[in-house]
């Protein structure tokens, strides 16, 4: 079973909607008990970093988080639940899980393209990502398709390796995370029309080695 | 690069679109969670939902639309209408709506844009705005002025001044509608569009006017819009989503296709 973490965060219910249109069976759960005994684990969210990471600890889900990454089995993050897998946020000066080393930063402002015009803060709607290696979770999906953002903040793995994908806006940032039994995703893939569903669907049937 | 996006407008009353989608073949979609699902396969890049119930007992029955909605489409929508207070926004992102459009209640009441943005985020709340180009006095120095009612009522309220307002108030973006453009397919409001994305840093929607491609072309280049709303162009069927986004691409406009 793929269980959902619920934080109080933002709109679980797409994620379990998609689940459910994918015929992929899942629960929305906040018991850490339950977290530990899944098969796989979806971290979504939306929201802040500070708000966020009080809730976890309140309720002891960043340790049982910590410990089902630990037992390598699959971790899907999306977008501030990608956002707190790593060491510190920017937002609200937050420490978060430290699953993945590195800091989640602001967009420059302002922010400029090549041209020099100014860019909207949020990073609203639906861009490409340009995939820096195969995945599993990436079999299904062309190398064209575009992908819904909605974020003012965005990941820096301290390794570059873990860059699974990069989006441009102003300067590139990464959009897609891999490490070990770890993808996060920096957009939405349970909005993001076939391509997103196409990565969910990859996702309930990925065994968490990150080779292709 | 940030695509610009496509967003066709149902208007719904009692449960049912008041312009469905017209076929050449005559067929007639009056379905909103049908309309939505035909939208979704053809590449909508995002919907918006506006309940034009009257009646407040009949409400409910949108919250019924939203969630058969969110069952069949995997693209964000927002639903605007007759939203007043916390609860109505919860109830409607409860239901699965990603984003909730203010309008007139925004108006009527400035704090409810800091609480919804407050309570779920400011990429969910939406600020409606309609406007009327009137002549530049002390009260609108921008020659446009904020409407409700349809257009009926003027509020003395200037339209930039209130566009940067919601900004600072916590809306994560603007849906922009001309009233003197609305209906006419004519095109955008071109004066107004550049004016007010130019003076805010979140996104704004273009809405009213739209009648062929070449108007989205203007407004989402020109008009600095990040997305431009539709509706009689694409449910009549005299175009199709991709068709716009074609005609878009080869004037080097950045769009999204389906896959």
């Amino acid at each position: 079973m793929i269980s959902i973490i619920d934080y109080k965060a933002g709109n679980l219910t797409s994620v379990e909607r998609a689940l459910k249109k994918l015929s992929v069976p899942c629960r929305i759960t906040n018991d850490p008990n339950l977290i530990g005994d899944s098969e796989r684990l979806i971290f979504p969210g939306v929201g802040a970093a500070g708000e966020a990471m009080r809730v976890l600890q309140g309720e002891g889900l960043d340790q049982a988080i910590k410990q089902y990454f630990l037992s390598g089995r699959p971790l899907l993050g999306i977008c501030l639940g990608t956002q707190v897998i790593l060491d510190f946020s920017q937002e609200n000066r937050t420490p978060c899980l430290g699953l993945l080393p590195g800091e989640v930063v602001h967009f420059p402002d302002p922010l400029l393209d090549r041209e020099g015009s100014v860019l909207k803060i949020p990073h609203m709607g639906w861009n490409r990502v340009d995939w820096t290696r195969n995945h599993p979770l990436l079999r299904q999906i062309p190398t064209q398709s575009h992908f819904y953002f909605v974020h003012s903040y965005y990941p820096i793995p301290r390794n570059e390796t873990a860059v699974l994908g990069w989006t441009d806006y102003g300067p590139r940032f990464p959009s897609a995370l891999a490490f070990k039994n770890l993808v996060a995703l920096q957009f939405h893939p349970e909005k993001s029309g076939p391509p997103g569903l196409a990565l969910l669907k990859s996702f309930s049937e990925w065994e968490g080695k990150d080779a292709d | 690069m940030l695509t610009k996006r496509i967003i066709p407008c149902l208007d719904v009353r009692d449960g049912k679109t008041t312009k469905g989608i017209r076929f050449k073949n005559n067929i007639d979609i009056g379905d909103p969670v049908e309309m939505a699902r035909f939208y979704y396969d053809e590449g909508a890049d995002e919907l918006v939902f506006y309940d034009i119930t009257a009646s407040a007992e009949k409400r409910g029955i949108m919250i019924d639309v939203v969630q058969r909605v969110a069952e069949e489409i995997f693209i964000p929508f927002s639903v605007g209408g007759g939203i007043s207070s916390l609860e109505d926004m919860r109830q409607v992102l409860l239901a699965g709506a990603e984003k909730v459009s203010i309008n007139s209640a925004a108006i009527k009441n400035p704090s409810l844009i800091e609480q919804g943005a407050k309570a779920f985020g400011r990429q969910c709340i939406v600020l409606g705005m309609d406007v009327k180009k009137v002549p530049v006095s002390p009260a609108t120095p921008s020659g446009y002025e904020m409407v409700i009612h349809g257009g009926r009522t003027f509020t003395g309220i200037d339209a930039l001044w209130w566009a940067k307002e919601g900004a600072r108030l916590g809306a994560g973006e603007i849906c922009l509608n001309s009233i003197d453009a609305d209906g006419t397919q004519k095109g955008y409001e071109m004066d107004l569009t550049p004016l007010i994305s130019g003076n805010v840093s979140i996104p704004v929607i273009a809405s009213g006017g739209a009648g062929i491609p070449e108007h989205l072309y203007r407004v989402l280049s020109r008009g600095k819009a990040d997305a431009g709303l539709i509706a009689s162009m694409t449910h009549y069927g005299t175009y199709t989503i991709r068709q716009i986004k074609d005609y878009l691409k080869e004037r080097e406009v950045p769009v999204r296709y389906l896959w």
